[in-house]
C-alpha cells in the first residue's frame, strides 16, 4: 500500500522514519474509534438507564440506580443494607489478578534472562516455543488444564500411589493457576524483550568491579529491564482482572470474579443496566491502576507510557 | 488503488460494514412472525444447513447424521445451558438460529415477546404423532409454535456407594443442608430457586408466590449451601468420574450416569419436583426456515424420537417412539416414574414477571455469595 499510494515525489523520503503518508493511519483508526469507543460509549450510556420489565436491553429512562446498587442492597425484607457481594467480587479479580502478576513475575525474569543470553539461534527458537500456547485456542489450553488437574488426572493419579489425596479442581486455586498459564506467554515476551537489548558486559563489569552476585541483579540487571517488567505487568494485571474463562471453567462456575457476573448480567440475569455499571466500575478501577502505575514509573524517570 | 476515488469508495464500504456491525448489534428482532406453515406444500428434502441451538449433550450425534444423510441437509450445532441464556441470547437480537429447544413456561415467555414463529406444527405430516396428553398444552394450545421434544424431572442423582450420606439425602432440605465435599449444582435458577422454595415448606402450587418471606427463608436455606461445582454443563462426565458424589439433576442425565455406574441413582425429593417439557420451536428471523421444519418434522418420527430417547435418557412426547427405546430406558425408576412417586411431580412453575424477579434476586445472592 505504501509504495503505490506514496506520490513518486516523495519517494525519495520514503524510508526515513515519521516520513509515510497519516492518511495511512485513518481506516485503521476509524476501525478502532468503532471497535472500542462505540461500544464502551455504549457500555457508559447503558449504565445509566432503566432495565425493561422483561429483562435484556435497555429502557430509556435515565436512572442512577444501578450505580447504587453496586453498593446498597434492598433486601427482600424490605431494609437496606450496605451491599458487600460485588465489593468482595471486585476484591476477589484483584486479589487473583495481583497473585497471577507476582506470580507471573517471578518466574518469568529467570526464564527471560535465560532466554536472552543464550546465541541468537537459540533465542529464537525458544522465544518460538514461549509463544507456542497462542498456536492453540484458550478454550481447549483451559480444557486441557480441567483434565490435568481433575481429581481423577494424571497428577491425582501419580499422588494416588503415595495416598496422597488431591484435590483442587473447582477452587480458586485451580483459577488462579489457570491465570498463570494462560498469562505466563505475556510477561516473559516482553521482559525478554528488554533483556535483550541489555549489554551483559555490564553485569560483567559490575561483577568484576566487586559486586556480589545480588547487588548486581538488583543495582544492575532489574533496572536495566524495569521497562520490560513495567509493560509485563500491564500486560497481566489489567487482562486477568477482566477474564473470567479460567474461573468459569476451572473455578467450578462459581461466579467469583468480576467478570463473570457481568457476563451473568448480560446472560442468564438479564440485567444489562446493571452488567453495565459493574463493567463501568471495573474500567475506572483499571484505569486507576493504570495512572498509580504510570505515575509510579515517571517518578523514577522511566520512559513508560501505558495511556 | 491509487486515485483518490478508489480509496474513498473504500472508507465507504469500511464505514457501511461497521454500520451494518452496529445495527446487528443493536437491532432487536426485525421481521415479524409469519403464518408460513399453513400454507403451501411441505418441504421434504433440502440443501444447505440447519442451525439448531440445544441444551449441552441433549442431542443424539448419530441421528444427525442420518438426519443428514436422508434430507441433504447439514446440522450446526450449537449449545446453552439454561433457558434463560437462550433467551437473553435471543432477546439481544442473535439471529442465525433456526431450531431451538425451550422448555414449557420459557415457550410461553417467547411467543409473547414475538419470539417465536407460528408454524403451523400440528398440520405437519408427523403433527398426528404427538402425544395426546401433550397437544393442548398451556404454553401452546393446539401446537402451532412447538414440537414435544423430550420431557423429565428434576431431582437428585446421588453415587451411594461413594458417598454413603446418600441414603440419608430424602428431601431438598437434606440436600441443601448436606454440607458434603463433592456437591454439584445445576446453574439454573428456576430450578434451584424452586427446590430451595420447596425445601423451606412452599407447596408445589405456591412456588410462584410473591411472599418476599418466603424468599427470604429460601434465601437463606441457601447461605449455607456451597456446592463444588454450580454448573448445568458436564454433570454427567463429574458425577460418573467421581469428581462428584451428590448433584441436583435431571432425570435423563442420572439414567446416563446409572448406566455407566449402577451406584449412582436418582432420588425424589419428599417435598416434591418439577417436571418440565422441552419443545422444538423456530425463532423469528431464523434463516433456514424450511429446513428448520423439515428438521423439526423428521425429530417428530418414532424411529427418530426413540433414538433421541436413547441418548439423553429421557421420555419424549411421540407415539409408538416406545417401541424404538432400550429397555433399560423403559425400566428405569428415574426415567418411568414409580406409581408411589407419581404424587410428587409437578409442572416446572410458571411465574409472572414479579415473582420471576423474586427468583432472580435470590440466584444472584447465592451466586454472588459463593
Amino acid at each position: 500500500m505504501t509504495a503505490v499510494t506514496t506520490p513518486p515525489k516523495k519517494q525519495a523520503q520514503r524510508g526515513q522514519p515519521g516520513q509515510s503518508s497519516p492518511k495511512l493511519a485513518y481506516l485503521p483508526i476509524l476501525f478502532l474509534a468503532f471497535a472500542i469507543g462505540i461500544p464502551l460509549l455504549i457500555i457508559v450510556v447503558y449504565s445509566f438507564l432503566e432495565k425493561p420489565s422483561q429483562g435484556t436491553g435497555v429502557k430509556w429512562v435515565f436512572t442512577l440506580e444501578n450505580y447504587k446498587a453496586l453498593f446498597i442492597q434492598e433486601k427482600l425484607d424490605g431494609t437496606t443494607v450496605l451491599d458487600t457481594r460485588y465489593i468482595k467480587v471486585l476484591w476477589t479479580s484483584f486479589y487473583y489478578s495481583i497473585i497471577t502478576t507476582v506470580v507471573t513475575l517471578v518466574l518469568s525474569i529467570p526464564v527471560a534472562m535465560w532466554i536472552a543470553t543464550r546465541d541468537a539461534r537459540k533465542r529464537n527458537l525458544l522465544v518460538a516455543l514461549v509463544t507456542l500456547p497462542f498456536w492453540i485456542s484458550i478454550l481447549i489450553r483451559t480444557y486441557g488444564m480441567r483434565q490435568i488437574i481433575a481429581d481423577e488426572g494424571p497428577i491425582g493419579k501419580f499422588l494416588g500411589l503415595f495416598d496422597i489425596s488431591f484435590s483442587i479442581l473447582y477452587t480458586p486455586t485451580a483459577t488462579i493457576l489457570g491465570l498463570i498459564y494462560v498469562f505466563l506467554p505475556f510477561m516473559i515476551l516482553p521482559i525478554y524483550a528488554s533483556a535483550e537489548r541489555f549489554d551483559f558486559r555490564l553485569a560483567e563489569a559490575a561483577y568484576d568491579l566487586g559486586a556480589k552476585r545480588m547487588t548486581v541483579v538488583r543495582r544492575v540487571i532489574l533496572p536495566s529491564i524495569r521497562p520490560g517488567v513495567i509493560s509485563g505487568i500491564a500486560l497481566v494485571f489489567i487482562p486477568a482482572l477482566g477474564s473470567f474463562l479460567q474461573s468459569d471453567m476451572l473455578g467450578g462456575g462459581k461466579t467469583n470474579m468480576v467478570a463473570n457476573v457481568i457476563a451473568n448480567n448480560f446472560g442468564q440475569a438479564r440485567n444489562w443496566p446493571f452488567g453495565s455499571a459493574l463493567a463501568v466500575l471495573l474500567i475506572v478501577l483499571t484505569l486507576l491502576f493504570v495512572l498509580i502505575m504510570q505515575g509510579a514509573a515517571k517518578k523514577r524517570g522511566d520512559k513508560v507510557e501505558l495511556v | 488503488m491509487a486515485s483518490n476515488k478508489r480509496r474513498r469508495a473504500s472508507y465507504v464500504a469500511a464505514l457501511a460494514a461497521a454500520g451494518a456491525l452496529l445495527l446487528s448489534a443493536c437491532g432487536g428482532g426485525s421481521t415479524e412472525g409469519e403464518d408460513i406453515g399453513a400454507s403451501g406444500e411441505f418441504p421434504t428434502s433440502g440443501s444447505g444447513v440447519v442451525n439448531v441451538y440445544n441444551w449441552t449433550d441433549y442431542i443424539d450425534p448419530e441421528e444427525l447424521k442420518r438426519f443428514t444423510a436422508e434430507t441433504g441437509i447439514e446440522v450446526i450445532l450449537d449449545t446453552y445451558d439454561s433457558n434463560e441464556t437462550l433467551l437473553a441470547k435471543l432477546q439481544s437480537g442473535a439471529t442465525g438460529y433456526d431450531v431451538i429447544v425451550p422448555s414449557d413456561y420459557m415457550v410461553e415467555q417467547m411467543i409473547e415477546l414475538n419470539l417465536l414463529q407460528n408454524i403451523g406444527v400440528s398440520s405437519f405430516p408427523n403433527g398426528g404423532n404427538i402425544k395426546d396428553n401433550l397437544m393442548d398444552v398451556y404454553w401452546d394450545p393446539g401446537r402451532n409454535y412447538t414440537a414435544p421434544w423430550n420431557y423429565g424431572t428434576t431431582g437428585i442423582a446421588c453415587n451411594f456407594a461413594a458417598e454413603p450420606e446418600c441414603a440419608n439425602i430424602k428431601s431438598w432440605k437434606d440436600y441443601f443442608t448436606a454440607g458434603l465435599d463433592k456437591m454439584d449444582s445445576l446453574k439454573d435458577q428456576v430450578e434451584v430457586v424452586s427446590a430451595a422454595l420447596r425445601a423451606t415448606g412452599v407447596g408445589p402450587d405456591d412456588l410462584c408466590t410473591t411472599d418476599k418471606a418466603k424468599y427470604i427463608a429460601a434465601e437463606e436455606l441457601l447461605a449455607g449451601f456451597k456446592p463444588a461445582v454450580i454448573e448445568s454443563d458436564g454433570g454427567i462426565e463429574r458425577v460418573t468420574a467421581g469428581t462428584s458424589n451428590v448433584r441436583h439433576a435431571w432425570n435423563g442425565s442420572t439414567h446416563r450416569m446409572t448406566e455407566e455406574n449402577p451406584d449412582v441413582q436418582f432420588i425424589y425429593p419428599s417435598e416434591g419436583l418439577n417436571l418440565w417439557a422441552d419443545n422444538l420451536a423456530v425463532p423469528v428471523g431464523a434463516p433456514n426456515l424450511d429446513n428448520a421444519k423439515i428438521f423439526i418434522n423428521w425429530m417428530m418420527d418414532a424411529k427418530a424420537a426413540g433414538a433421541q430417547s436413547n441418548f439423553s435418557g429421557y421420555d419424549n412426547g411421540i407415539k409408538g417412539s416406545d417401541a424404538f427405546m432400550n429397555e433399560s430406558l423403559k425400566t428405569d425408576p428415574a426415567v418411568v416414574v414409580p406409581a408411589d412417586k407419581q404424587a410428587l411431580i409437578s409442572p416446572l412453575p410458571n411465574c409472572d414477571e414479579e415473582a420471576r424477579e423474586l427468583y432472580t434476586q435470590v440466584f444472584t445472592t447465592w451466586t454472588t455469595g459463593q
